[in-house]
């Protein structure tokens, strides 16, 4: 039997983080390329797909990250009989949950333009996608750049809830090890400290680009 | 595929269900009076111009923010016994989630306080107000009211966070839900259901917040 030496112990969280950000990874270009059409789902004209993107992000929004986990690990296979793996799990749940907030967060940069910007585009002839890609984008993409990286570090910190169906990244590492050598402070002090080196700068990062974006305001 | 729903095993077991929808809400509950009392302190460190003070504050805050809630659970159920201190699984949910709630709203009252112009301070200490009085009296309440919504946001996260406290068998909802799923193996009718009362909850949050607000914080209306 092999000993658990702090060094060990320490190796074997890294080893596990490497799914932490790989699922980290896949759940924001999910959820950043669902995120993007429900964004615009919501700011459409017609009322029935307003309504239904206003329902998707609610629901999202409104029930816990680890109810979505199970419905999708668990309901799904029961129900309809889609078996997932964890990760397969996991990716369903974690896209859906950040797309639901980062919809928000860009609908928000998109609504915080004026409306003449819009107006202007159809003034000079553009039509519906050409004013989007071309007038209105560009900006709310400035607004939103803030907010989203500082999105980023929710969507890491969700990533610790597919330990909980079984996906083997850092939490359900830590709690593996915990198991067996009941070390428990340091074992979760040790985990903690390596969210906390993945979240930090990107928090950093986003207040920065914040004030960078409210000087030039 | 021919599943037939069934949604009578809700029906069924609704007062496992309740059982678990009030530690929930009692859980909920208590951690967010403490967490709001730690975030009133916190933002008081952060705005009082102590350079230790603030730093602590901030050294906490940034400890909380950039780690997840599991670990922070897991940190306080398991690790502190190591220290010494056991707790209970429903303690420990109440600690971990005022702990998490109070960093979360440190940042929000600073943010409030600071939008607090510095007249409304020196006019206080020059009516003869103590330096905490004028943080308690003068300050706080308008800095409450600016930043309300923001507040009600976190709240809302608070109580979604709760979900995860039934991995350590404090018996929430959602604990409720995996003793249910456990026996009955209706996993979609269950979560789904348990989903549905959590997006109640929130909606009923929602909706008190609306009447908190006017019945505290109407003055703020009139006050700009």
């Amino acid at each position: 039997m092999d000993e658990f030496t702090v060094s060990r112990i320490f190796i074997n969280l890294l080893i596990a983080t490497k799914w932490t950000i790989i699922l980290s990874i896949i759940a924001f270009i999910g959820g950043g390329i669902v995120g993007f059409l429900v964004a615009l789902m919501r700011i459409s004209s017609i009322k029935w797909v307003r309504g239904i993107s206003w329902a998707y992000v609610e629901f999202f929004q409104g029930t816990p990250l680890l109810l979505q986990l199970f419905l999708a690990f668990f309901g799904l296979s029961v129900a309809f009989g889609i078996n997932l793996s964890p990760l397969q799990a996991a990716t369903l749940a974690l896209t859906g949950f950040t797309s639901a907030f980062l919809a928000d967060i860009w609908r928000g940069s998109i609504a915080a333009l004026p409306i003449g910007q819009w107006e202007a585009g159809s003034a000079i002839g553009f039509g519906y996608f050409k004013q989007l890609q071309l007038i209105i984008l560009p900006q709310a993409v400035k607004l939103s750049v803030a907010p989203t990286v500082g999105f980023l570090v929710q969507v890491i910190k969700g990533t610790s809830l597919a330990s909980i169906i079984g996906f083997t990244e850092l939490s359900r590492a830590a709690t593996q090890i915990n198991n067996v050598t009941l070390q428990s402070l340091l074992i979760f002090s040790l985990a903690g400290i390596i969210y906390f080196l993945l979240c930090y700068p990107l928090s950093t990062w986003s207040q920065h680009l914040e004030r960078k974006l409210s000087y030039k305001a | 595929m021919n599943y037939s729903f069934d949604f009578g095993v809700i029906w069924d077991n609704i007062g496992v269900l309740l059982a678990g929808a009030w530690l929930t809400l009692k859980i909920s509950l208590l951690a967010i009076a403490f967490g709001l009392i730690i975030g009133i302190i916190g933002a008081a460190f952060r705005t009082s111009g102590n350079r230790i003070l603030d730093w602590i504050a901030l050294a906490y805050v940034e400890v909380i923010r950039n780690t997840p809630y599991l670990i922070q659970l897991l940190f306080i159920f398991f690790g502190l016994p190591n220290l010494g201190l056991k707790l209970s699984a429903e303690q420990a949910a109440i600690l971990s989630l005022a702990v998490n709630f109070g960093a979360y709203s440190t940042e929000i009252v600073r943010a409030g306080v600071q939008s607090i112009a510095k007249g409304q301070v020196e006019a206080g200490l020059a009516i003869g107000f103590k330096k905490l009085d004028v943080f308690r009296y003068i300050v706080l309440p308008p800095a409450l009211a600016n930043v309300y919504p923001a507040l009600i946001g976190q709240v809302i996260l608070a109580v979604l966070f709760t979900s995860v406290v039934s991995q350590i068998a404090a018996e929430d909802l959602t604990f409720a839900g995996d003793y249910l799923n456990s026996r009955t193996f209706r996993s979609f009718e269950i979560y789904f259901t348990i989903a549905l009362i959590y997006l109640g909850i929130v909606w009923l949050i929602k909706l008190m917040s609306f009447f908190i607000e006017r019945q505290f914080f109407e003055f703020a209306k009139y006050r700009r």
